[in-house]
């Protein structure tokens, strides 16, 4: 088996970060991965800032990435992933979601919005930007943005060989499978 | 079968799987989940919320001296109000079998202090363990139940935040059904009274001596030979990242039955080894004793002892290993607070109190004390569960002992006045100072994630239940002046105040209007009606004043390129907010 993988998933509380981790970790482990997982909630409920650390491979220790460490990292936000960019591996993939969620200070007017962020960390690292909430709108179901990131996660971490249909099936409520499916493909299909 | 579980859960599986009859609890990230999953278990236990964790420790002293298996629940700071009852149960003992489960936050990512709660066990004399992984935390409360039941103590286990929110791969059993104990009257062991306690106190010497015994063989004590140049000492999470950095170019001493310390053991390990490290968060609880024994060690001559430590740490620190990181400037980003969400009905209040510029407002623990923040900044101190209205009382007695014109507004919490409000309110009323008590009623325990509170009219496992009136029970305190109110109607509340802050008498303003997050109850929507409503900004009519921006709700936003102030359709709540602070009635509710 493989060495162990480290994938950062980081966003804003309130972005489904939660799900997509969770259904990224229940397939690694059905197919036979030792797994960890680690997030930290609690006051980022209130739209603070989030991340799900997640390591697989054959043996896992901590459940923590250190900085330095990830494979990948995924932000369903712009300025999160410069945000915690530093946990990225040299030579790692960030893939980010092509969204911007101003946080307070910003709203309020006191400072702007950073720009430039996604051009600077390109100069490092391997970029790839998905437009998820757009193809998201498209599927007229803006919810399911987390599953466009998930699918488009799934395809740079080459893990497409697990049967992700099966177990998105078994995770997401009835109401909500048709959608979130779509999403999932139309997200492993935004990137290559 | 396997399944990933979050320590929590795994918690929760194990008090299923231990035979466990009864569970009570006080929500407190990062413990909260515990008593949640074992609510789920409805044939098997009985899960209670407690209105405070000493009602909760002491719901389980009651169960396990009447015979029957019960776990109580707390984050760390949770013990501190329940550590009364703590002490005097380390004298009982127990009957039947009791554990008793701290989450302590290194990092202090959701609490008031990182305290390290293994100084209770210490203190009060009692066993402890601590899981090093989610697997460990589900087998752990079964073996603190044959522990309790086998010495008659109550047993800690004592987890952290990675531990509780972390997952992992967790092998399921199946339940064991454990008969009750046969419950005798025996006030030589049951009663606290001097004479017995002196006697018990012997009997806490004798049963420490039995389980230093016990720690020195435990399984969860493990030694794992590898490489002797290097020992490594570690427990809990420590015990993870250490394995992560050095692997197998060090032998190992995991400590899971870390009280009593098994010095035995630590000689036998150290003796072997040639430079030994003791890696533990936050205190050197381990260290102390180490030392103490005679035996050289680094420890937290090099770990830091604030914060969490992490595998990056570790390697930096004792192994001098400094990874290249990729360039960053940390500066370009803002800061991203945590904030009151859209439609949350504290905000109206706080801003209220904004306004008014001779307040000392005496703050609490919950989702309010985002109050103290910009742009709002409405609170001038916030200590511990309970303290604004009885810090409140005190600073009130200070400006008018000094003759200092400033009134006291003391902000508390609907699960907050529950859980220690009530016996504060009794002292100023019965010491009488002249307070205004707001109590925020938001019908739920908001901060820890939604859960029932003896106000609700719900329990923890969802039946029906008595509803707490907080009017009659302030009345019952002796407060006169009670007004109960609807926060989101912004005269309404002004008006409330102008009176409450003009009467010389202690008063107290209910502002009762549901979380935004509830999920409303039956007796909710009878009470509060649905309302799906969305406010929208008129642009012609917006002056660009930033008004509504003050009142720091997230979903406005300031376009500086119009001028214009616009609402985000997705995050508004339609709490009407805004439209009522907008001086040229730009806002409005949104027809379609
Ligand atoms: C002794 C103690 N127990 C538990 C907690 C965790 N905690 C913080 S605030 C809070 C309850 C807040 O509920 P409420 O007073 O209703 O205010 P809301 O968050 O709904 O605004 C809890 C349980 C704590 N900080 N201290
Ligand atoms: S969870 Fe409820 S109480 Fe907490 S900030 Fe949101 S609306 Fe307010
Ligand atoms: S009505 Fe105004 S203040 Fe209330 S949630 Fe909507 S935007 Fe925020």
């Amino acid at each position: 088996m493989v060495k162990v993988k480290s994938i950062l998933i980081v966003g804003v509380g309130g972005q489904g970060t939660l799900l997509a981790s969770k259904i990224l970790t229940q397939g690694l482990m059905e197919t036979g991965y030792d797994v960890k997982m680690s997030e930290i909630h609690g006051m980022s409920q209130r739209g603070g800032s989030v991340s799900a650390h997640i390591r697989y491979g054959e043996r896992v220790y901590s459940p923590v990435i250190s900085e330095g460490e990830a494979d990948i990292l995924l932000s369903f936000e712009e300025m999160e992933a410069y945000r915690w960019l530093n946990y990225l591996k040299p030579g790692g993939k960030a893939i980010i979601n092509n969204y911007r969620l101003p946080s307070a200070p910003i709203l309020t007017g006191q400072t702007d919005y950073p720009e430039g962020l996604i051009e600077e960390m390109a100069k490092n690292v391997d970029v790839i930007m998905v437009n998820a909430m757009d193809i998201a709108l498209g599927l007229s179901f803006a919810k399911s943005m987390n599953i466009v990131l998930l699918g488009a996660l799934i395809k740079i971490a080459e893990l497409n060989n697990i049967n992700w249909e099966n177990i998105i099936r078994r995770i997401v409520p009835e109401k909500y499978l048709e959608g979130n499916l779509r999403a999932f493909e139309a997200g492993m299909n935004s990137v290559s | 079968m396997k399944q990933l579980m979050t320590g929590n859960e795994a918690i929760a599986r194990g008090a299923y799987e231990a035979g466990i009859r009864f569970a009570s609890a006080y929500p407190g990230t990062p413990s909260t989940e515990i008593l949640e999953n074992i609510a789920l278990y409805k044939d098997d236990i009985v899960a209670e919320w407690a209105p405070n964790e000493k009602v909760a420790l002491e719901a389980v002293i009651g169960y396990s001296i009447a015979g029957g298996r019960a776990i109580a629940s707390m984050k760390q700071v949770g013990l501190n109000v329940a550590a009364d009852p703590l002490f005097s149960f380390a004298y009982t003992g127990c009957n039947g079998s009791a554990v008793i489960i701290t989450a302590d936050e290194p990092g202090i990512h959701s609490s008031q202090t990182e305290q390290d709660n293994r100084y209770y066990a210490k203190m009060a004399k009692l066993p402890m363990l601590e899981p090093t992984d989610s697997q460990q935390a589900k087998d752990m409360v079964i073996a603190a139940c044959e522990i309790s039941e086998k010495y008659r103590t109550p047993v800690i286990i004592r987890m952290t935040t990675r531990i509780c929110h972390s997952k992992s791969i967790v092998e399921l059993g199946s339940r064991r059904e454990v008969p009750n104990k046969e419950y005798k009257k025996d006030i030589w062991q049951f009663t606290t009274m001097p004479a017995v306690s002196q006697k018990l106190r012997f009997q806490l010497e004798e049963r420490l001596k039995k389980l230093t015994e016990e720690a020195n063989n435990s399984p969860f004590n493990h030694i794992e030979w590898n490489n002797k140049s290097i020992g490594v000492i570690a427990n809990g999470i420590a015990y993870q990242y250490a394995k992560e950095v050095f692997g197998e170019e060090a032998s190992y001493l995991r400590i899971g039955f870390s009280y009593p310390i098994p010095m035995e053991l630590i000689t036998e390990f150290a003796s072997r080894v040639d430079t030994l490290y003791v890696i533990e968060e936050v205190e050197p609880f381990l260290e102390e004793e180490i030392r103490a024994a005679g035996i050289e060690c680094h420890g937290k001559d090099l770990l830091p002892r604030i914060g969490e430590l992490s595998p990056k740490i570790i390697e930096e620190t004792i192994k001098g290993v400094k990874k290249e990181l990729l360039p960053m400037q940390p500066d370009k980003v803002t800061s991203r607070p945590p904030v009151l969400c859209p439609g949350c009905a504290h905000r109206a209040v706080f801003y209220e109190l904004s306004k008014r510029k001779d307040l000392f407002i005496s703050g609490d623990i919950g989702c309010y004390g985002l109050g103290a923040l910009p742009p709002l900044s409405a609170m001038d101190t916030c200590i511990c569960m309970g303290a604004s209205v009885s810090a409140g009382h005190g600073a009130a007695k200070a400006f008018k002992g000094y003759n200092l014109d400033k009134h006291v507004v003391s902000v508390i919490g609907d699960s907050t006045f529950f859980h220690s409000g009530m016996t504060s309110l009794l002292n100023v009323v019965y010491n009488k100072s002249k307070t205004t008590t707001v109590i925020l009623d938001n019908r739920i325990t908001g901060m820890t994630g939604h859960q029932d509170h003896p106000g609700t009219g719900y329990t923890a496992q969802g039946e029906e239940s008595q509803e707490a009136s907080i009017e009659k029970i302030v009345n019952s305190l002796g407060v006169n002046d009670v007004k109960t109110i609807n926060p989101l109607q912004l005269t309404e509340l002004h008006e409330a105040i102008d009176s409450a802050l003009e009467n010389p008498e202690p008063s107290v303003i209910i502002a009762r209007w549901p979380c935004a997050l509830k999920k409303l109850s039956a007796k909710d929507k009878e009470e509060f009606g649905k309302h799906v409503k969305r406010y929208i900004v008129k642009k012609e009519q917006c002056i660009g004043c930033k008004k509504c921006i003050r009142t720091g709700c997230p979903a406005l936003r300031y376009d500086k390129g119009n001028k214009k102030v616009l609402i985000d359709p997705i995050m508004c709540n339609g709490c009407s907010l805004c439209a009522q602070v907008c001086p040229v009635g730009a806002i409005v509710l949104d027809r379609k």
